[in-house]
C-alpha cells in the first residue's frame, strides 16, 4: 500500500473529560435500565411501607370490649378508652374474640369483674386489659372513699413524662434503607463486574487513551450518586408515613455514601467468584438476606435472640443502621456516630483489601 | 520506514487449573511494516488472541520484546492508545445505549467530536441506526458499530480481532470491503482469523499460527508458491478411454472412479489444454493450492478451522 498516512492532529482528551463523559454514558445506561431503577429506587419505599403497614400504625388502638350482661364498671369509663358493645352471652362473646372481632369480654357479677382479653391481637388485648384493671382501680377508689371519708386512699395518677417508645416508621425506616444501600452495592457492584467479564467492556476501554481507573472511577462514582438518590427517596417516603426527620438527618451522607463504598467492595468479591449473571445474583441475596435478618433492619434488634445480636457485631449493615438511627431518628450529632463511622470504615477496608488480593483481574 | 509493530521472542504462559502450565505464545516474532495488512491465521487456541493483547498493550509478556509504533504498549501510554484503533473479539458495549450515544461516548475518549462521530457511523453503513440500542442491532451490524468505535479517534494502527466469526456470508463481505477502506485510508491494519479464504482475500502478508507459535509468514501467494503443489484438475468419468487418461496424466498421478477422473499435474497449461483438443470438459473443475495446504504442509495435519 502506498497510500500516505492521514494527517492526525488528535491529542488524547484529558482525564476530566473523559470522566464526565463515562459518568453520563454509565448513568445513561443505568437509568434506562427499568428493572435497575425499580430494584433500588422503588423497592425499598415499598418495603417500608408494607413493613409500616404489619407492624402497624403509630397510634395506640382502641380496644373493642363486650359488655355480657350488666357490668356498671364500664359506665365510668372516659370516652375514647373503649369501644363498648353488648354480647348476647358469654360464648358468642368469647366466639368473637376469638376470631379477632373484639379484643376483651368483660362479665360482672355483683363485685366481681372478670376480664377475658385476646391473645391474638396482643398489643389490644393488653391495652383493654390495663385500661379495664384502670377502671376497677377507680371505682375502688370511689367507693372506698365514700364508704370511709376519714381514711386516707392511696391514688395513682400517671402522666408520661416523655414518649421514649420508637413508633414502627421510627425504627424500621433506618433499618429498610440501610438494607436498601446494601442491595444497590452489592448486587450492583457484583452484576456490574460480570457483565464486563462477559462484554469485555473494561478491557475495550483500557485500550483507549481513557485509562482503566479512570473508568472505574466513573462506575463507582455512578453508584454513590445513585445511593443518594435512593436515600433522598426514601427518606420522603418514609415522611410520608410519619417519619420526623432530626437535625443532623443530612449526616445520613457521608455514612450512606461510606456505606456503599463498603458494600461495593463486597459486590466485587462476589462478582469476581460469580460466573453468571444469576450466580452473581444468588451470592449477592446469600450475602444480604442474612446480613438484614441479624442486623436489625426489619425489626428491632433488642426483640432478637442474645446469640443473634452476638453475630450482629460481626455484619456491617448493623453498625450502618445504627448510625442512620442514631442521626436520622435520634437526632444524634455526628460526633456521637464516630464509632459506627470507624467500623464501617474498616469494614470498607478490609473487605476492598479482600477484593483487590482475591480478584482475577484478567478476567475482565 | 519503521516497522508499525515489531515482536521479537514473544513468550507467555498460563497456569491453568487443571491443564498445568499452558505455553500459550511461545517464542513468536515478526514485524508488521507501516501501511501493512496483515493476518494472524491459526485454528482456535493456536495463541492468535494472547499474541494480539500483548501486541495491544492488554497483557504484559513473560519474555520477549514488543515495540509498536516505536515504543513499548506495556504499561498502557494515552498517547500510545491514541494512535491505536482496536476491535475486541466481542463487541463491547455500554448496555442500554444507542448506536450514536455509544460511538460518541467513545469519541470523547478519543478527544474527537460528535462529528466525527456520525461521520464513522455514517461511513460503516450505520447511519440510519443511530437512534437504535445497539443490544437491538444485528450480529453484522454491532461488529460494523464495533469497528466504528475503533476507527473514531482516526488511528494509525488498527487491530481486529476475528470481526467476522459468527457472521453470516453476506455480512462478512460487507466487512470484508469495510477493512479493505481503512487499509487503503493508509492505516496498519492486523487481523486475526481463522478464515484461510478471508486472510487469503485481505491480507498483503499472513503469519500461521498454531500451538503458540509461529509456523510461516509471507504474502497468501508466495506461501503457496512455495509448497511446489500439483494443481488437481477434474473432469467426469466416460469421455475418455483408459489409455488416454495414462496417456494424458504424463509424470503426474490421476485417480478415477465411476464419476470422476482426477489428475494431479505439475503441468496445468498442457493438461487443460489437450484436455479441451479432446473435448472433455465436462464437469471440469481445478484447484490449486491454497493457505489451507500451505497449514497442512507447516503443521502435519488438517485444517480444521
Amino acid at each position: 500500500m502506498s497510500v500516505a498516512a492521514p494527517e492526525r492532529t488528535g491529542a488524547p482528551p484529558r482525564r476530566s473529560r473523559a470522566y464526565l463523559s463515562l459518568i453520563r454514558a454509565l448513568g445513561l445506561s443505568w437509568l434506562r435500565d427499568r428493572s435497575q431503577v425499580f430494584f433500588n429506587l422503588i423497592l425499598p419505599g415499598m418495603f417500608l411501607v408494607l413493613l409500616v403497614s404489619v407492624y402497624g400504625s403509630n397510634e395506640t388502638p382502641v380496644p373493642e370490649v363486650l359488655e355480657v350482661g350488666e357490668a356498671p364498671v364500664l359506665e365510668r369509663a372516659e370516652p375514647g378508652d373503649f369501644e363498648v358493645r353488648e354480647a348476647a352471652d358469654l360464648d358468642s362473646a368469647l366466639e368473637a374474640v376469638a376470631d379477632g372481632e373484639a379484643d376483651a369480654v368483660v362479665v360482672q357479677d355483683g363485685e366481681k369483674v372478670t376480664v377475658y382479653y385476646s391473645q391474638t391481637d396482643a398489643t389490644a388485648g393488653v391495652v383493654a386489659l390495663e385500661r379495664l384493671s384502670g377502671l376497677v382501680d377507680d371505682v375502688n377508689v370511689t367507693a372506698l372513699s365514700e364508704a370511709a371519708p376519714e381514711a386516707p386512699v392511696l391514688e395513682l395518677a400517671t402522666e408520661a413524662a416523655e414518649d421514649n417508645s420508637l413508633q414502627p416508621v421510627q425504627y424500621l425506616a433506618p433499618g429498610i434503607l440501610a438494607w436498601g444501600i446494601a442491595i444497590s452495592g452489592v448486587f450492583g457492584a457484583a452484576g456490574t463486574i460480570v457483565d464486563w467479564k462477559r462484554d469485555k467492556l473494561l478491557r475495550r476501554l483500557r485500550l483507549t487513551p481513557a485509562s482503566a481507573g479512570t473508568f472505574v472511577g466513573a462506575r463507582i462514582t455512578v453508584s454513590l450518586l445513585v445511593a443518594l438518590l435512593q436515600t433522598a427517596l426514601f427518606l420522603a417516603v418514609a415522611v410520608a408515613m410519619g417519619l420526623r426527620l432530626s437535625a443532623w438527618t443530612w449526616f445520613a451522607v457521608p455514612l450512606v455514601l461510606l456505606g456503599t463504598a463498603m458494600f461495593l467492595a463486597i459486590g466485587v468479591v462476589l462478582g469476581g467468584i460469580a460466573k453468571t449473571g444469576p450466580g452473581a445474583a444468588g451470592l449477592s441475596n446469600m450475602v444480604t438476606m442474612p446480613m438484614a435478618f441479624i442486623s436489625g433492619a426489619f425489626f428491632p434488634l433488642a426483640a432478637a435472640p442474645q446469640w443473634v445480636q452476638w453475630l450482629s457485631a460481626l455484619s456491617p449493615m448493623r453498625y450502618l443502621n445504627e448510625g442512620l438511627q442514631k442521626v436520622v431518628v435520634g437526632g444524634a450529632p455526628p460526633a456521637a456516630v464516630l464509632p459506627e463511622v470507624g467500623v464501617l470504615a474498616a469494614f470498607a477496608v478490609a473487605v476492598a483489601l479482600l477484593a483487590w488480593k482475591t480478584f482475577e483481574f484478567d478476567e475482565l | 520506514m519503521e516497522a508499525a509493530i515489531e515482536v521479537t521472542d514473544l513468550q507467555k504462559s498460563y497456569r491453568g487449573r487443571k491443564t498445568g502450565e499452558v505455553r500459550a505464545v511461545d517464542g513468536v516474532s515478526f514485524r508488521v511494516e507501516t501501511g501493512e495488512f496483515f493476518g494472524i491465521l491459526g485454528p482456535n487456541g493456536a495463541g492468535k488472541t494472547t499474541t494480539l493483547e500483548i501486541v495491544e498493550g492488554l497483557r504484559r509478556p513473560d519474555g520477549g520484546e514488543v515495540r509498536v509504533l516505536g515504543r513499548s504498549p506495556w504499561p498502557h501510554s494515552p498517547e500510545l492508545s491514541q494512535r491505536m484503533g482496536v476491535q475486541l473479539q466481542s463487541s463491547s458495549f455500554f448496555e442500554f445505549l444507542t448506536a450514536s450515544e455509544q460511538i460518541e461516548t467513545f469519541a470523547e475518549l478519543y478527544g474527537a467530536g460528535r462529528r466525527r462521530a456520525a461521520e464513522m457511523l455514517e461511513q460503516v453503513g450505520l447511519g440510519d441506526k443511530a437512534g437504535t440500542r445497539c443490544q437491538k442491532l444485528s450480529g453484522g451490524q454491532q461488529q460494523r458499530l464495533s469497528l466504528a468505535c475503533a476507527l473514531v479517534g482516526d488511528p494509525e494502527l488498527v487491530f481486529l480481532d476475528e470481526p467476522t466469526a459468527a457472521l453470516d456470508p453476506q455480512a462478512r463481505r460487507n466487512l470484508w470491503d469495510l477493512m479493505r477502506v481503512i487499509n487503503a485510508e493508509g492505516r496498519t491494519v492486523v487481523l486475526t482469523t481463522h478464515y484461510m479464504e478471508e486472510a487469503e482475500a485481505l491480507c498483503d502478508r499472513v503469519a500461521i499460527m498454531d500451538s503458540g507459535k509461529v509456523l510461516a509468514v509471507g504474502s497468501p501467494a508466495e506461501l503457496i508458491r512455495g509448497l511446489d503443489a500439483p494443481t488437481r484438475v477434474t473432469v467426469a468419468a466416460g469421455q475418455l478411454s483408459g489409455a488416454r487418461v495414462a496417456e494424458l496424466a504424463g509424470d503426474g498421478t490421476v485417480a478415477s472412479d465411476e464419476e470422476a477422473v482426477v489428475f494431479e499435474t505439475r503441468e496445468p497449461r498442457r493438461l487443460l489444454t489437450a484436455l479441451a483438443a479432446e473435448g472433455a470438459l465436462e464437469g471440469l473443475a481445478v484447484r490449486t493450492a491454497n493457505l489451507e495446504d500451505v497449514f497442512l504442509q507447516v503443521t502435519g495435519r488438517e485444517w480444521r478451522g
